[in-house]
């Protein structure tokens, strides 16, 4: 971290842990929860976000003072979808059939509101450096919610991850299943992913408490 | 007539915006602490969505799908703008909700002041544009059916948002673990609510039989109005048995 300051290096870490978008900030979930029974989906999904919010946000910081600020969000609207056209474009070439899995939900990186959010809050008012740093953080913070989701979505849903069956073959009985277990049916449908990010936001607020709302 | 039935029972209940596609989830987390709001933010979004589908439907026929630009004259055939959807869509989301915004200033101005400071927010909800591009991907074939399906995915919001919203509302008298309070148990209750639509998933099969089964799907909707009253029953002993609990 010689390369940045200590102050920078608080624009990554802090998302990844006591300011998270997803658990923390509240934003971002409508498409977090969608595409997370497969951790593959959840890591394109996750680069998207790192790409969009990380060019987003130097896009928006150069133009600042460029912006009247009563248009400032049709002018965010646009920079976005361009950037998720960009990002969609190269998914249909490079993985077709991701792209139908993630179907609708790369356009909604639109409006996902971890990037509107950090647009506002973040790269309005600073350099095209910071706000790099500050994209790359909040998308990895992003991220990691929904590799950790997506990984024990796959897990225990279907005993794959990213395709693998790493507890053995379900229909030939090996590995785990010889003994009797069985895959968890109810982790692939959409509402498990609520009830894992419940879940995560637990296992986080309970470990820092300073976290917890006040009722 | 049966199409449109279905297509409104199934967007409301089956495909249910919230619980089973997650969308708008962060206005719906973040605008459901009382019913009040819930209830303007709700009636918002079926009216942007009521306007914006059609609209885009639209577009999407006369503009962006392949070849669709032939009324223009037999050369411009071979033209496919569908990349373009994303930033056209969310063009026109933006410029309605203001447009409606001046309109209902102008026009209604009790409506105004109860939907006002909601109506921005929804440009950027991502129920607006997920209704616009799922209409997209599902090749809704006519304008009538556009309609429909922009408000009834707008009711079946509507109806989300304002379960959670009374269910907040009383689990605040309940005893719910620290680390969970606020965010988590709501992620949570969303999560079993969701479980308990999927119950709504098997209400509308038989989607290719000819029209003859009419009285079929009466008595379907008849058994899935049912299924609510009975989920609303539980839900109501539930918060009565957390307060006498209390």
């Amino acid at each position: 971290m010689a390369l940045l300051s200590k102050k920078d290096a608080n624009l990554i870490k802090d998302p990844l842990a006591d300011n998270n978008p997803i658990t923390i900030q509240v934003l971002g979930i409508c498409s977090a929860l969608a595409i997370t029974a497969e951790l593959k989906a959840s890591v394109v999904m996750a680069i998207s976000v790192l790409f969009v919010l990380g060019v987003g946000n130097v896009v928006i910081s150069l133009i600042r003072n460029m912006i009247p600020s009563k248009i400032r969000i049709i002018v965010q609207l646009v920079v976005v979808a361009s950037l998720v056209i960009i990002v969609d474009q190269v998914l249909k070439a490079f993985a077709y059939e991701l792209s139908k899995t993630l179907s609708v939900f790369v356009g909604l990186i639109i409006t996902n509101c971890i990037i509107m959010g950090r647009f506002e809050a973040f790269a309005l008012g600073n350099g095209p450096w910071r706000s790099f740093l500050d994209g790359i953080g909040n998308a990895l913070g992003y991220g990691v919610i929904l590799v950790i989701v997506g990984f024990f979505r796959e897990l225990l849903g279907s005993g794959t991850l990213f395709g693998i069956k790493v507890l053995g073959d379900p229909v030939t009985k090996t590995g785990l299943y010889s003994i009797g277990y069985e895959n968890n049916g109810f982790m692939i449908i959409p509402p498990a992913a609520l009830i894992v990010v419940g879940i995560i936001i637990w296992v986080q607020r309970s470990r820092n408490r300073a976290l917890i709302e006040e009722a | 007539m049966l199409e449109h039935l279905e297509l409104f029972f199934r967007s409301i209940f089956v495909d249910n915006m919230v619980f089973a596609v997650f969308l708008g989830m962060c206005s719906y987390l973040a605008v459901s602490k009382k019913v009040s709001t819930a209830v303007g933010l709700g009636a918002a979004v079926i009216f942007v969505l009521g306007v914006t589908v059609p609209l885009n439907w639209l577009l999407d026929k006369y503009l962006l799908q392949d070849g669709a630009l032939v009324w223009l004259g037999p050369e411009y055939a071979d033209y496919d703008l569908s990349f373009l959807s994303f930033i056209l869509f969310i063009a026109t989301i933006a410029t309605m909700v203001q447009l409606v915004e001046i309109v209902v200033e102008k026009f209604s101005p009790s409506l105004y002041n109860s939907l006002g400071i909601f109506l921005p927010l929804i440009a950027v909800n991502c129920a607006i544009l997920g209704g616009s591009l799922f209409m997209q991907t599902r090749e809704i074939p006519n304008i009538g059916l556009a309609l429909n399906y922009g408000i009834s995915s707008g009711i079946g919001w509507f109806l989300a948002i304002l379960a959670i919203a009374a269910i907040r509302e009383k689990i605040r008298y309940s005893n719910v673990p620290a680390p969970l309070r606020g965010l988590g148990i709501t992620f949570i209750i969303t999560g079993l609510m969701g479980i308990g639509f999927q119950s709504f998933g098997g209400m509308l099969t038989g989607d290719n039989e000819p029209p003859e089964d009419e009285q079929n799907t009466t008595v379907e909707t008849q058994e899935e109005k049912e299924i609510k009253k009975e989920i609303d029953d539980k839900e109501k002993a539930v918060s009565y048995n957390d307060a006498i609990n209390k």
